[in-house]
């Protein structure tokens, strides 16, 4: 008996169950196959312009900061403006992925755009997130061949755009939105929910911003 | 495990003596419960979120045996490896060969729990493997020789300045002039040590918070972003969870999440929440090549269809041993136990033994504040009362029963003990049916007695309920 084998068969010994009753096999089927929805908050089930109203304030109670835009072309700018206003040097490292290169960063001819996955050099990075989660202030980014992970926690920045038509209310819809793109019970191999910049508490209780993640987070809003 | 549980009243007495963890301690108190209470307070669901969260693992507790088959599933469709081990020793071997076929010199981890249950470090440094802790506080007690006295916060009982003896005596390779007297410094240099070892690791282990049975995916939930690097940059990421971490669903899971960080730091959502599905698909940048799940029973399967089953529900924020008066009095360590505080108390007799854990139960004053805040509503006294009944059962009555008398007789002498014990968290014992027949027979029973006309409301600290009873009395 195989050691997997032998821990299944005590579960079931436990809880006094056979492993071929079909009541059971068929509750656990409809659950997964349904995967209904929880009780979600009021504060997750807010109308559109009201989102991103609570989604900025959460980002902020995090220790984020907001910019927002009209569209997608004043991205590089508003990334140029942030670079300088922290003294930063104007270089950023960035994935392809297709609402960036939509930006355009050749507008902004001071900016060095390295891309490709961060090898850790990198002071600031700019990231795509497919999502925002307006109930508690939260990004969502998910890996691909374009969106390389290290960005959201190698650079010292992070600046994320996301669009204000996928800012979404609750953890839910986020979940829903991941399940319309790839497939029902399939993920990337990452997906990040990221709240405010990384920080440590672990001396004496005392919360200090840039643990291993990024010191700085900035979300610019698109539209 | 190392237990040294028997030595409850030694380490106690050492605990209560020493000035640096008592200051240390002070943190737990003042900083967890407020946060805590605010964030709950925050969101008028939160109660009955509570209830959905331990709805949920009931059921998925009820059916682990299928939830188990269909994780396995969907990990395995998604590119990754699912190991079955029976044992901490099972669990062990099984990492070790992961990482010898690596040709593994040095591995990072994330903070897990698993890991420090299957003592995995010693382990692995045996075999010739080192491992680095990166998390802050993981990292701390690595340097020191230590194990977690916090299953959310390790380094609790340390004060600034020893973690900056720390790290005058081992980074040596730095100016013995910088200046380390801030938070701030002491951070930084963490973070510049340990970011090379991320891109040196050959593998990345880490813990696990959920699996999810839809999707195949592990879960993590931290603030750090430690636990991102080490199963990104390793080339090879090994999860360590224990059986009961399974859920359902997404949806399942965005339920639990809800109470999770709000119960252990008073966060909405912790900084990140990071679901991995296998390794890195072929066309991705970065990630692991590799990506195994060891699935650890330990023991669980022993409490399952048992009055401990409840325990396994158990989703490790912290907030029993935050708002226990034992633990600000004692700390950690003195529980001896991989686990400390009241989920300690009661998981430890159950995984080593009620031989070796069996008497930890006692170190609680049955006060029901673990209770009051557990997020996944876990009877924590009730089951302490449990394990002093099987203790009962094994004939280890008179001498127990003697034991819990002098326990009860050792907090009465010793002030902080006995002030934890008879005042300020006595009140919320009212809201906890059948506990004053035991604990009338206890030598405090005069403390419990005395207070019990006042119930306290649930999640409200004792100054606010007084505060509210003065002023209710004072206005008829
Ligand atoms: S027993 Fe409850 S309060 Fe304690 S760590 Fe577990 S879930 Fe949190």
């Amino acid at each position: 008996m195989s050691a997997r084998d032998n821990i299944l068969g005590r579960v079931r010994r436990s809880l006094g169950v056979s492993g071929g009753d079909a009541q059971r096999r068929a509750a656990v089927v409809s659950r997964l196959a349904e995967a209904k929805s929880g009780l979600i908050p009021a504060r997750g089930q807010l109308p559109r312009e009201e989102r991103i109203e609570v989604f900025a304030k959460y980002a902020e109670k995090y220790g984020a900061t907001i910019a927002r835009v009209g569209s997608i072309e004043h991205l590089p700018q508003e990334v140029s403006r942030y670079l300088k206003s922290n003294n930063l040097p104007a270089s950023i490292r960035m994935g392809e992925d297709p609402l960036l290169k939509d930006a355009r960063f050749e507008s902004e001819p001071m900016l060095t755009v390295i891309s490709g996955a961060s090898d850790g050099t990198d002071v600031a990075g700019v990231s795509h997130a497919r999502g925002a989660v307006a109930e508690s202030g939260t990004l969502v980014l998910a890996s691909g061949p374009n969106n390389p992970v290290t960005i959201n926690f190698l650079p010292e920045h992070h600046i994320v755009a996301v669009r204000a038509a996928d800012v979404g209310a609750s953890l839910e819809e986020a979940f829903a939105g991941i399940t319309a793109t790839y497939g029902k019970g399939e993920m990337p191999r990452t997906v990040n929910f990221v709240t405010g910049p990384s920080r440590s508490g672990d001396i004496e209780q005392k919360i200090i911003m840039g643990a291993h993640g990024p010191r700085a987070l900035h979300i610019v809003i698109i539209g | 495990m190392q237990i040294t549980t028997p030595n409850f009243k030694e380490n106690a007495t050492r605990a209560l003596g020493d000035a640096a963890l008592q200051k240390a301690l002070k943190n737990v108190e003042i900083g967890f419960i407020a946060k805590r209470l605010a964030a709950a307070d925050a969101l008028p669901e939160f109660e009955a979120l509570r209830d959905n969260a331990r709805d949920i693992k009931n059921h998925t507790l009820a059916h682990l045996d299928l939830y188990l088959e269909e994780y396995e599933k969907k990990v395995i469709a998604s590119g990754g490896h699912v190991h079955f081990a029976e044992t901490a020793e099972d669990a062990r071997a099984i990492i070790l060969d992961i990482c010898r076929k690596r040709n593994a010199k040095t591995v990072t981890k994330g903070k897990s729990m698993i890991t420090e249950e299957i003592e995995l470090n010693d382990f692995l440094e045996k075999n010739g493997i080192t491992p680095v802790e990166t998390d802050l506080g993981e990292y701390i007690i690595q340097l020191r020789g230590e194990t977690p006295s916090h299953i959310i916060a390790p380094a609790v009982h340390l004060n600034k300045d020893q973690v900056e003896a720390d790290f005058r005596r081992v980074h040596t390779h730095l100016p013995p002039e910088r200046d380390l007297s801030q938070h701030e410094a002491l951070l930084n240099e963490a973070r510049q040590v340990l970011r090379q070892r991320y891109f040196e690791a050959d593998v990345g282990i880490t813990g696990a918070n959920f699996l999810i049975a839809e999707t195949g995916s592990s879960v993590i939930v931290t603030n750090e972003g430690n636990g991102d690097l080490t199963q990104t940059l390793g080339k090879c990421h090994v999860v360590v969870a224990s059986l009961e971490k399974l859920v359902p669903t997404l949806n399942d899971c965005a339920q639990i999440l809800r109470v999770l960080a709000r119960s252990a730091t008073g966060q909405d959502m912790s900084v990140y929440t990071t679901f991995s599905t296998g390794p890195k698909r072929a066309d991705d940048p970065d990630g692991p090549e590799e990506y195994h799940v060891v699935l650890l029973d330990n023991g669980r399967t022993a409490m399952l269809g048992t009055e401990f089953q409840d325990m396994l529900r158990c989703i490790r924020c912290g907030a029993c041993m935050n708002h226990c008066p034992v633990y600000h009095a004692v700390g950690g360590h003195a529980y001896g136990a991989v686990y400390p505080g009241p989920m300690g108390a009661v998981l430890t007799p159950s995984l080593s033994g009620i031989e070796v854990g069996g008497h930890l139960p006692n170190a609680s004053t049955f006060c029901g504040r673990c209770e009051s805040v557990c997020p996944m509503r876990i009877p924590l006294p009730k089951m302490m009362r449990h394990w002093r009944e099987r203790e009962f059962e094994k004939h280890l009555t008179p001498s127990a029963a003697r034991y819990g008398l002098k326990f009860w007789a050792f907090f009465a002498k010793r002030p902080k003990l006995y002030r934890a014990a008879v005042s300020v968290v006595m009140p919320l014992l009212s809201v906890l049916g059948g506990t004053s027949r035991r604990i009338s027979s206890l030598p405090l029973a005069g403390g419990w007695t005395k207070h019990r006309e006042m119930p306290a409301p649930e999640g409200k600290t004792f100054l606010q309920a007084w505060a509210e009873k003065q002023a209710r009395e004072g206005g008829r």
